[in-house]
């Protein structure tokens, strides 16, 4: 088990690349704690699983180092670099029994049949698989062959990281949940490093410990899911997780202060830099319908269970809210109340306010 | 409710009637053949199965189906392995891809009197390249229509040359959808080369290499038209392969019983080995 240190890593899948859009990844400097649980999260396409695959060997980065413990890998292939990955389909040997394809990364590297008898038998207990030790892998639901791919990761006590890369994509949701939990109980175990790439918010926020947010190849935010939900750094982070998504209004900012469709709203904190575009963003857990405030219109409601998402309109834009309880009448006019510690300002996508303190 | 009516027949029937045309009809014939003797004047006096009974006893035929297993034994012990070597070393991806799939179906594409013409003139000593190649220049005795051993090297290379590429082919595609995360996965679990292709690769091939065997032995165990053009069954009767010596039965002869006898037992030959092999292949995927 080992530090993670990404140095000045870029990387281009082009042979030439010249400016900073032919990168998949634009210089990324990260490290990763011994025995932490991260999460990668991202839309398709921001160069989560280029990142992925270039801490495992499987691809050299065009520039920059790896480095697992201060020694650097950056040259070394995924054999010699110790490192386990679990990728988006279940990976199985289908000709042999449940327990040699747990055995089997054991075997390649010559370990005694003592030990490979004692830690297959204890990473089958761990993911309740002994009853299936000795059928042919062929034969297995795809959620059991995912468990046995992400046993073959864990089977070696020494590596320097377990990384996962989607690996719940083909399972039914049912056992999705049961196999995120699984994983986390594993992480708890074991102690290992482990990096899970998704572009699911849920997947990230209950299994990792931080998260880190990533948009077109740059790293947008790292944080706690709590850090994530409050504070993002980013409008981006802000869209990408909450369910609906923050509300990111455009507004203008005269004098220190912000007015959004000509009205002042209160902020956090003092804003900083200037220029650029600016927008307000608050989530619409934060935004609540009372007396006073900005006067608005219901536009939609939808019942999703628990609480209704109001969508109202202010002005022109539509704004989120999320209400519980009692619902206004669709068309109704009422006035929306934006919680000030939880409104920023965003200058290009970036935060701009000082967070209260 | 469950309607049910009997027009599907209607549909089938079409298929039926040439099937029974081409198929059953001529199969029924020599069925009809194989149990009686004829002296022309389409008089027939009943035989039982005596025909097949001699055909099953007499040398000829015996040697016959010796060197028609030898024949089909020697092709698929050096096809197989030589089409999976190739499919392996060919490019997953690129623009040689198209280039290699091309050059491979090529002899394929010819038709296979052609192949023995042009395998018969390409080793003649004398006028072709390789008999001249090796008689007068590198001075090693060469002559397929003399030697029994040069004609059994020459008929066996040929079909290799002309088949190989079936077995390339269908490998191929079953390497090229393998998924890249099995490569990965058997890279980051430490696992050789020869790992990969046993634990990886050949599972994958399997269903497509049963087919390729199966097409194969069916036609090398049928095969006729290259080795009669090539060597015409000689020097003597070396080369006379099951079918060639049916013809002559046949044909030359105008030995119809027998003949009729002889192809039932042919057929029930290659149906019961394809039969086992493609049961035996299966067996584990049927659980």
């Amino acid at each position: 088990m080992a530090k993670i240190t990404l140095s000045n890593l870029r990387h281009s899948y082009m042979p030439n690349p010249k400016g900073p859009e032919d990168y998949a990844l634009k210089k990324i400097d990260l490290s990763w704690d011994d025995g932490g649980a991260y999460a990668l999260l991202g839309p398709s396409g921001c160069g989560k699983s280029t990142l992925l695959n270039i801490i495992s060997g499987l691809l050299m980065p065009s520039e920059g180092k790896v480095l697992f413990d201060n020694n650097d890998v950056t040259q070394l292939p995924p054999d010699r670099r110790n490192i386990a990955q679990v990728f988006q389909f279940p990976v199985i040997y289908d000709t042999m029994t449940v327990r040699n394809n747990l055995a089997f990364p054991l075997r390649n590297r010559g370990m005694s049949e003592t030990h490979i008898a004692a830690r297959v038998a204890e990473i089958a207990a761990m993911l309740e698989v002994e009853e299936m030790l000795d059928t042919r892998a062929a034969h297995l639901s795809p959620d059991n062959k995912q468990k046995i791919s992400m046993g073959r990761g864990l089977v070696r006590d020494d590596v320097n990281v377990v990384m996962f890369d989607e690996p719940l994509t083909v399972i039914d949701p049912h056992l999705k949940w049961k196999l995120r939990s699984k994983l986390k109980e594993l992480h708890q175990r074991v102690r290992a490093t482990m990096i899970y790439v998704t572009h699911d918010q849920t997947e990230a926020l209950t299994f990792a410990d931080q998260v880190i947010v990533m948009q077109d190849g740059e790293v947008v935010q790292i944080g706690t899911p709590v850090e994530l939900f409050e504070r993002p750094q980013h409008t981006f982070v802000g869209h990408f997780i909450g369910s609906p998504g923050m509300n990111v209004l455009r507004t203008e900012v005269r004098e220190g202060s912000a007015f959004f469709q000509g009205h002042t709203v209160p902020l956090e904190g003092t804003i900083s830099g200037n220029g650029g575009v600016t927008e307000l963003g608050i989530r619409p857990e934060f935004v609540s319908l009372s007396d006073s405030g900005l006067p608005a219109r219901i536009r939609n409601i939808s019942d999703v269970g628990r609480h209704a998402v109001v969508e109202a309109l202010v002005g022109d834009t539509p704004v989120k809210a999320i209400v519980e309880g009692e619902l206004p009448e669709k068309g109704a006019a009422v006035h929306l109340d934006f919680r000030a510690d939880q409104t920023r300002l965003y200058r290009d996508g970036w935060i701009a306010t000082e967070a209260a303190s | 409710m469950k309607t049910e009516n009997q027009r599907a027949w209607f549909f089938v029937l079409p298929v039926l009637l040439l099937v029974a045309f081409n198929a059953l009809v001529p199969i029924m014939t020599v069925v009809n053949y194989s149990v009686q003797e004829t002296f022309g004047n389409n008089v027939f006096f009943w035989q039982g199965l005596d025909w097949f009974e001699q055909i099953l006893r007499s040398d000829r035929f015996q040697a016959a189906l010796g060197r028609q297993f030898l024949f089909t034994f020697l092709i698929l012990i050096i096809e197989v392995p030589l089409g999976i070597i190739i499919a392996l070393s060919m490019p997953r991806k690129g623009i040689w891809v198209p280039v290699c799939l091309v050059l491979m179906a090529l002899p394929m594409l010819i038709p296979w009197n052609v192949v023995g013409a042009m395998w018969n003139i390409f080793t003649l000593p004398k006028i072709g390249l390789l008999g001249y190649l090796m008689n007068d220049v590198l001075g090693i005795a060469y002559d397929m229509t003399q030697n029994p051993f040069a004609a059994w090297v020459t008929i066996i290379v040929m079909d290799v040359w002309h088949w190989t590429s079936l077995v390339v082919l269908l490998s191929y595609a079953g390497l090229v959808s393998i998924p890249d995360a099995y490569f990965q996965a058997a890279k980051i679990d430490g696992a050789s080369p020869w790992k990969v292709f046993r634990y990886i690769q050949l599972p994958k091939m399997k269903t497509v290499l049963t087919i390729a065997i199966l097409l194969r032995f069916m036609d090398s165990f049928n095969i006729y038209t290259e080795p009669f053009v090539l060597t015409g069954g000689g020097p003597g009767n070396s080369t006379t392969l099951l079918s060639i010596d049916l013809v002559k039965i046949a044909l030359g002869q105008f030995d119809l019983g027998p003949a009729a006898a002889m192809s039932l037992i042919y057929f029930a030959i290659t149906l019961l080995v394809s039969w086992l092999f493609y049961t035996l292949m299966t067996k584990d995927d049927a659980k």
